[in-house]
């Protein structure tokens, strides 16, 4: 009979040792890069915030030292991201609203959650060219070609999956006695999903959309031929008829110049998007964490 | 290769010495003590909460995966403390083998569901002629005997059950571990398995862990009875105990703990 | 009893309210189609304005490597070589790290907190702007890695992969900060996949003596097997799709050659790069090359959820 004490040279024990080993290796080759990674845009952008990087706009690239701002690049990827909120999140919380308060999963309701799934999977590029198509080239918004307000739509399409999907599978968590509570009383079907489903769902969707918003707001690909990039402040209404810069753009456009203030401009824009983007990041997860905890008491 | 670290009766396979049990802060069980017989059913038999079945989980060693668990004092298991630093649970698994409470076999066929088993443990012999033995020793092979390629979930809850079991014969364990194998299955399968339990009783250990005191009356040789109290030195909350063990009879017929008298005439449970 | 009812001015239910129903109704089914006519409008738009080159070049246009807009000659297989080789050999890298990783941290190696900790972390990373990756990749990989590329080029240059003397931005690169991009889908996907192999059968596994990796190699890996595929398709899809980070550490050259130590391009590069400023029968052709791409991405997504509706029956 085998001792039960552990022997070392046991194949199956080398094994064990040999393939834990090899997944701490792997961790440590995931992990260690990506911590350096973050620490790094946050330690060389961060070392070149200033307070006139906020109010100036940018110099055109050059031999002369100071860079100025990205005032218009900030205003400019809060306008886009905007205008593609204005028309991602009614869409896609009516749609989502229709797929899981009124579809009873039918081919048609099948077969716009693929859609979702597939157009989620659509390269943000192909947003870029298809919005370019229709808009850019046509000149169909008032004879203006690149515009912030295409660059909205482009990054619209590529909201719009992330917005239906959350706000389908936010609803369907909402407990169906709710919703017999509501019916039973005699309301209609649109004022308990106005009043009792929505509301109950509310935290779940917002998430959901906030982190969309978040993810849209550091997309470059579907803007650098809709909005273009502008070096001149915005400042009126009208502007979004014409082309204008964004942070994602900037970031992109001055890494790529010769020139180093150009290219600290560069790091202290993605300092500032990485480090929004993050936070809203971490609060909706402790947000969420936190909703889990007094739920479960 | 064996090292006897402590004089134990000859007959008895297995003994907790002063075994207490915690999850975290919270103790589950303590200071228990029992041994038990080389070929015999014991049933541990308690009301819930009463750590019955952490008991169990922690004779081969499954409570390892329960992250935060530990556990005090010593089993002893063919002379060995199988909570000694030294000792390896993978070892100890391959000779107790358990049952568990919702039939789990492999999302494999039912011919691999069994030779998986044995072929990790090493087996060298004839695995069709092992599947065959172990089928008909857990009274499974005359049911699935034409199917032994299907997947194992195509069986009914109560086969699938026994499937477990034939899975845990085939690797030769000393000792069987049942944590309440028919909880989840119909009366007549509950019949079958219990059936198979008396077969097996001819070459192995088993220790069941059972909600039903019938059962325990029908199957065991002897009966552990668990109960929880508050302790006075506790947080307030209820830790498990060993109240009495003994012959299924003497506890059935004439239990010397009154506790043990009332939960088995139904009074708590 | 007719005395109460009066008291409810609303108990029967007048028709402007059934109308609020039914226009609410058939508003959101409206908006849910909007998703399908998008796609729709993206495949037909792209396609048609695709068509001019299309029909002059045809499937030459796929493979044959000239591009150049004064001769009115185009074709499109250096980008499409480049999308295949970054994507697949990402992949390729990533699948054992982020499965690796994924085992890691549900295994129970080191405490749970670290794990969760570990975890959320290479989720967050998800969310950094591909753009900010480029910019990282120039400044701080492509320096990191210069002399290690060298020394691939001195001593493998027999395989054709390293052939050429390295020169700045390449392919490799491309590949690495994809693997960057990468890691965390699919280290999130596995771990969610192994998380949601029912804990029974790691206690059957166990229970019968197998040890640890036996167990998460014959019973855990393959029952997370299929959902492990799905976003390892889902991550093919990313990858092919990817431009920002791409474009700007992959050198584009239009130049082909099978050396990832040498410029390359990938059809969302040269979009990306040369979409601004095209005109002509090259725009055209630019769209027939956002085509293939498209088809490329839409056929990989659509087996992964098929993948996905395949196997998740099966517990």
């Amino acid at each position: 009979m085998n001792s039960l004490y552990y022997q070392k040279r046991l194949s199956r024990n080398i094994g064990d040792k040999f393939f834990t080993s090899l997944s701490v290796i792997c961790a440590l080759i995931a992990i260690l890069p990506l911590i350096f990674l973050v620490t790094y845009i946050l330690y060389k952008g961060g070392s070149q915030i200033t307070p006139e990087l906020f109010s100036l706009e940018p110099n055109p690239p050059g031999d002369d030292l100071d860079a100025g701002g990205i005032n218009p690049a900030l205003i400019g990827t809060l306008i886009i991201t905007s205008i593609a909120s204005i028309i991602a999140i009614p869409v896609g919380v009516g749609g989502g609203i229709y797929l899981a308060e009124y579809s009873k999963g039918g081919a048609f309701s099948r077969f716009i959650r693929f859609g979702v799934n597939v157009l989620a999977g659509v390269p943000s590029i192909i947003a870029g060219v298809f919005i370019y198509a229709l808009i850019v080239s046509t000149k169909i918004l008032f004879g203006s070609m690149y515009s912030g307000l295409a660059g909205g739509m482009a990054l619209s399409i590529l909201m719009l999956p992330t917005v239906i999907k959350t706000t389908d599978e936010g609803l369907k968590l909402v407990p169906n006695e709710l919703r017999y509570a509501s019916l039973g009383v005699g309301a209609s079907m649109y004022t308990t999903i106005l009043k009792v489903t929505l509301p109950s769902a509310f935290r779940s969707i917002a998430t959901g959309v906030v982190l969309g918003i978040a993810r849209a707001a550091g997309e470059t690909a579907p803007l650098i031929f809709t909005a273009l990039f502008s070096y001149y402040y915005i400042t009126g209404f009208g502007d979004l008829f014409y082309e204008m810069g964004s942070l994602a753009v900037l970031i992109y456009n001055f890494a790529l110049e010769p020139y180093d203030a150009q290219n600290k401009l560069a790091w202290a824009a993605s300092f500032i998007l990485v480090l929004s983007i993050l936070s809203v990041n971490i609060f909706s997860r402790i947000l969420a964490a936190f909703t889990e905890k007094t739920k479960r008491v | 290769m064996i090292k006897t670290n402590k004089k134990t009766p000859k007959n008895i396979i297995l003994s907790l010495e002063n075994v207490s049990i915690s999850y975290g802060t919270f103790e589950a069980v303590r200071n228990v003590f029992c041994n038990f017989k080389k070929g015999n059913i014991t049933s541990l038999i308690g009301p819930s909460g009463c750590g019955k079945s952490t008991i169990l989980r922690s004779l081969n060693r499954m409570n390892d995966l329960i992250p935060n668990c530990s556990l005090k004092g010593t089993v002893l298991f063919d002379g060995t403390n199988i909570y000694d630093k030294r000792v390896d649970p993978v070892e100890v698994r391959r000779r107790i083998g358990m049952v568990f409470q919702q039939p789990n076999p492999f999302p494999k066929s039912i011919y691999e569901n069994i030779a998986f088993g044995a072929r990790i443990n090493g087996f060298t012999g004839d695995m069709d002629e092992l599947v065959e033995s172990s089928l008909r020793k857990a009274a499974l092979w005359d049911e699935c005997k034409d199917k032994l390629n299907d997947s194992g979930y195509s069986l009914s809850g109560g086969q699938q059950q026994r499937l477990c079991i034939a899975r845990t014969i085939a690797i030769e364990p000393e000792i069987i571990l049942m944590d309440e194998p028919c909880s989840a299955l119909d009366p007549i399968s509950t019949l079958k398995i219990e059936e198979t339990m008396h077969e097996l009783k001819k070459n192995y250990t088993i220790i069941i862990v059972t909600h039903n005191m019938q059962q325990a009356l029908r199957v065991s040789d002897m009966t552990a009875f668990f109960n929880a109290i508050e302790y006075e030195d506790g947080d307030g909350g209820k830790v498990g105990y060993l109240a009495e063990f003994n012959s299924t009879k003497k506890i059935f017929n004439s239990p010397k703990e009154k506790t043990t008298q009332e939960y088995i005439s139904g009074k708590f449970g | 009893m007719e005395e109460k009812l009066t008291l409810f001015k609303n108990r029967k239910r007048f028709g402007i309210e059934k109308n609020i129903d039914i226009i609410f109704k058939n508003t959101s089914l409206v908006l849910s189609s909007f998703v399908a006519i998008i796609l729709l409008g993206i495949i037909l738009v792209v396609f048609f304005q695709s068509f001019e080159s299309f029909s002059r070049y045809g499937l030459k246009f796929l493979v044959t490597s000239e591009w150049n807009p004064v001769k009115d000659e185009y074709g499109a297989f250096t980008a499409i070589y480049g999308t295949l080789v970054t994507s697949f050999l990402s992949l390729l890298i990533t699948i054992p790290l982020g499965v690796g990783t994924a085992i890691f941290i549900t295994e129970d190696f080191v405490p749970k907190v670290v794990r969760e900790i570990i975890g959320s972390f290479v989720e967050l990373l998800a969310a950094i702007p591909s753009v900010v990756l480029g910019l990282w990749a120039i400044f701080v990989m492509e320096p990191f890695f210069r002399a290690f590329f060298v020394f691939l080029h001195n001593f493998f240059d027999w395989i054709p992969l390293f052939s050429t003397e390295p020169t700045g931005r390449n392919s490799l690169l491309a590949i690495l900060i994809l693997v960057v991009m990468l890691l965390p889908i699919v280290t999130a996907i596995a771990r969610d996949s192994l998380n949601q192999v029912p804990k029974k059968l790691r206690n059957a596994a166990y229970g019968i003596g197998a040890s640890r990796w036996k167990t998460i190699f014959s019973v855990i890996l393959p029952a997370a097997l299929s959902g492990i595929m799905a976003g390892v398709l889902l991550a093919l899809g990313r990858a092919m799709g990817e431009t920002m980070a791409v474009t700007m550490i992959i050198g584009n050259s239009n130049a082909f050659s099978w050396s990832l130590l040498s410029p390359g391009y990938t059809i969302s590069s040269m979009l990306a790069n040369q979409f601004g400023e095209a005109d002509g029968s090259q725009v055209s052709s630019l769209f027939y090359a956002a085509f293939v791409l498209m088809i490329l991405s839409l056929v990989v997504n659509i087996f992964a959820q098929w993948l996905v509706k395949k196997f998740s029956l099966k517990y």
